[in-house]
């Protein structure tokens, strides 16, 4: 069967199984809709929270950046999976005691405000939205690639599913198919990267291939990829690039984003006991490793595979000569070959590389890092079932997220601005068709912002990570941790970490880009590493504050020791 | 599902009260340990140090070892420090709250 007969039978089966899952699992409460009832088992919450968590971005994106960017791109790995540590250590086990439907629902009755619930509430809606549309661009990546689908029916097609269980089941659908979700994509993750490693490094298991010597060579493929990378000019893989500082405050910007970001924290609330929130953390955190460490095995043999097909013993090779995939994907655009000095080889080289008198070679090759790990099977010559396999994991990843993400938006509509704050007096009923219809609405808004999408996601992104970072998570350790904690030092501390780490990415990203360099940083930080120093001062601000104003309610502080303790003795 | 508890206060507080900030003390102590571990193999081995351990190769033949931590032994890290967590904390429970399952 050709690919493209392939992927319409992989990716047709995979959304049939969400299909009948969604029908199966309606919810008939707003208890069922916001957190499934409360009755989901930890493993099986490991597994949606490993899906809700892995998006187009970890599937698709993660394994081309780190590829591309060799140690600098370990920030990422550390990153994203550290964050859980976090969670499960600091956050998770107390919110499930809380035992409510949202953040901003533990934010507002913590510090005893509505300002900080609505306040919560539009951090929770911006950095959810700024997610979604980057999930839906990947929907219509994967459709107009693999299917030949134009973008926009590949956005409307995904809508539809992802409509279809989550305004039905809300989190109950929604769990389960993230289930289903998990199996299919971690299973076109690991194919190809096993195939790929008997085939690179003689070992089955990825994680162990990419280490190991390689037979034959007397040296290993990571010291092979450093001297390829010596030899056309390229930084070293295996090293950094320098500022420590800065690769230490992205990692923990990350980390701390990960542990505050709200469509991950609700999954916590949906599993029956205090130990079950610390048990799925683990299964979670395991899930996820599978795909995490597997992925900078896949960015090593993606790079070698790469290089050997353009440099082959000591030479460029010619345009002529390169293989089928290459001439495919420059049809799309995303490989773009400019001959400059007109020898007809493909030139592939960093900055430093210099030809034998010492002049600088001019690079000729610009390579698209979002189609290593679409590209790979191809690469590697693989059955044209892996190729649809992979096609069917990557919508599984962006779908899973979406729909955790369109949740939190619904539910903070429904239940944070009407039922707690503008209309008190809603029904469960009505609370629960106001949740659909906010469901509804989010996924049309989700999927426009798929069709159109604003010039600056990528910037975004690292927006949704610092303002987690700098914002709730502070305000939620804090809550536990601090019991004098007040609602004005934890204000105080929100509004403080959210100026200061939006307007240092405004600053440098959208109002004065030409200055976003280590030289007019403070202390060499990226803006993607803002967050670390917002949450430093949300911090202060909130010890400061809280020394010189009232202690909170006594029946708020017993609360908190009540949070801290399991269920009921 | 576990409700609002304000209402949950067993009949001699002032008791069971000492044993809450036992098992707090000892919670914060865990956490404090394991955290520790986990900065020091992510900003310290993986980062930090990472250009230091560079000649080292292992705990594969052909890895050096601070990239190894930052692409490898930090995340299986990560997952074993959750378990531990877990597992004691579970312990802990039973052994606090020995009927605190419902």
């Amino acid at each position: 069967m050709e690919i493209q007969q392939w992927t319409a039978l992989l990716v047709g089966a995979s959304f049939l199984l969400y299909i009948v899952i969604a029908l199966k699992s309606r919810a008939n409460s707003t208890g069922e809709f916001y957190v499934a009832g409360g009755h989901v088992p930890p493993l099986a919450n490991g597994m949606a929270t490993a899906a809700d968590w892995m998006s187009a971005a970890s599937f698709i994106s993660m394994a081309g950046l780190i590829s591309f960017s060799g140690f600098d791109g370990s920030v990422y790995l550390m990153g994203w999976t550290g964050g859980y540590v976090l969670l499960a250590l600091l956050l998770a086990p107390y919110l499930r005691k809380f035992g409510k439907f949202t953040v901003p629902d533990f934010i507002g009755e913590r510090y005893y405000s509505q300002t900080a619930r609505v306040v919560a509430v539009v951090c929770a809606i911006f950095v959810s939205f700024t997610y979604v549309a980057g999930q839906m661009r990947g929907v219509g990546l994967v459709f107009s690639r693999f299917l030949e689908v134009d973008i926009t029916s590949g956005v409307m097609i995904g809508m539809a599913i992802v409509f279809m269980y989550a305004v039905l089941g809300g989190m109950k659908g929604i769990t389960y198919t993230q289930v289903a979700q998990y199996c299919v994509l971690i299973f076109a993750f690991m194919v190809p990267a096993i195939f790929i490693s008997i085939h690179v490094a003689d070992w089955a298991i990825p994680q162990i291939g990419f280490g190991m010597d390689t037979p034959g060579q007397g040296s290993s493929l990571l010291q092979r990829l450093n001297g390829l990378h010596e030899e056309l000019g390229f930084a070293s893989y295996t090293r950094g690039s320098g500022n420590t500082l800065n690769l230490i405050a992205i990692t923990f910007a990350l980390m701390a984003g990960t542990a505050g970001l709200p469509h991950v924290i609700i999954r916590f609330y949906t599993v029956p006991r205090v130990r079950d929130a610390r048990t799925s953390a683990g299964w979670a955190l395991l899930f996820i490793a599978i795909l995490y460490t597997t992925a900078p095995a896949v960015a090593v043999f993606a790079r070698t595979n790469l290089i050997d097909t353009v440099y082959t013993d000591g030479q460029f090779q010619s345009h002529e000569s390169m293989p089928e995939w290459f001439k495919t994907w420059e049809g799309t655009g995303l490989i773009q070959h400019e001959d400059h000095n007109r020898d007809g080889l493909v030139q592939y080289v960093g900055a430093a590389a210099v030809d034998g008198e010492g002049q600088p070679i001019r690079n000729e090759l610009t390579i698209d890092r979002d189609i290593m790990v679409l590209a790979n099977p191809e690469i590697a010559g693989l059955p044209n079932w892996v190729i649809g396999l992979v096609a069917a994991g990557g919508l599984a990843a962006a779908l899973s997220t979406a729909a955790g993400l369109l949740l939190v938006v619904s539910t903070s509509f429904s239940h944070d601005l009407l039922r707690k704050w503008l209309k008190p007096d809603l029904s469960d009923r009505q609370e629960l068709m106001a949740a659909r219809i906010a469901a509804g609405v989010a996924v049309c808004f989700a999927g426009y912002l798929g069709i159109n999408p604003p010039g600056f996601v990528g910037e975004v992104v690292a927006f949704a990570f610092g303002l987690a970072a700098a914002s709730f998570f502070p305000a939620i350790f804090m809550g536990i941790f601090m019991k004098r904690m007040n609602r004005e030092g934890a204000i105080a501390g929100m509004v403080v970490g959210l100026l200061f780490t939006a307007g240092y990415i405004v600053y440098f990203r959208f109002m004065y880009p030409e200055l976003d360099n280590a030289e007019h940083w403070w202390w060499g930080i990226s803006p993607k590493g803002i967050g670390t120093l917002g949450m430093c001062f949300n911090f202060m601000v909130a010890g400061i504050v809280r020394s010189m104003s009232a202690d909170p309610p006594e029946e708020v502080m017993e609360m908190v020791e009540q949070i801290r303790i399991p269920e009921k003795p | 599902m576990a409700s609002e508890s304000k209402n949950d206060l067993p009949d001699n507080p002032q008791k069971v009260c000492g044993g809450h900030r036992l098992y707090w003390r000892k919670n914060l102590q865990l956490i404090a340990i394991l955290l520790f571990i986990w900065a020091f193999v992510s900003f310290g081995l993986g980062l930090a140090f990472a250009d230091s351990l560079h000649g080292i190769l292992a705990p594969l033949p052909g890895t050096p070892l601070g990239f190894w931590f930052a692409q490898q032994g930090s995340i299986f890290t990560f997952v074993i420090l959750i378990w531990v967590y877990a597992w004691r904390m579970n312990k802990l429970d039973d052994e606090y709250f020995t009927n605190g399952d419902e």
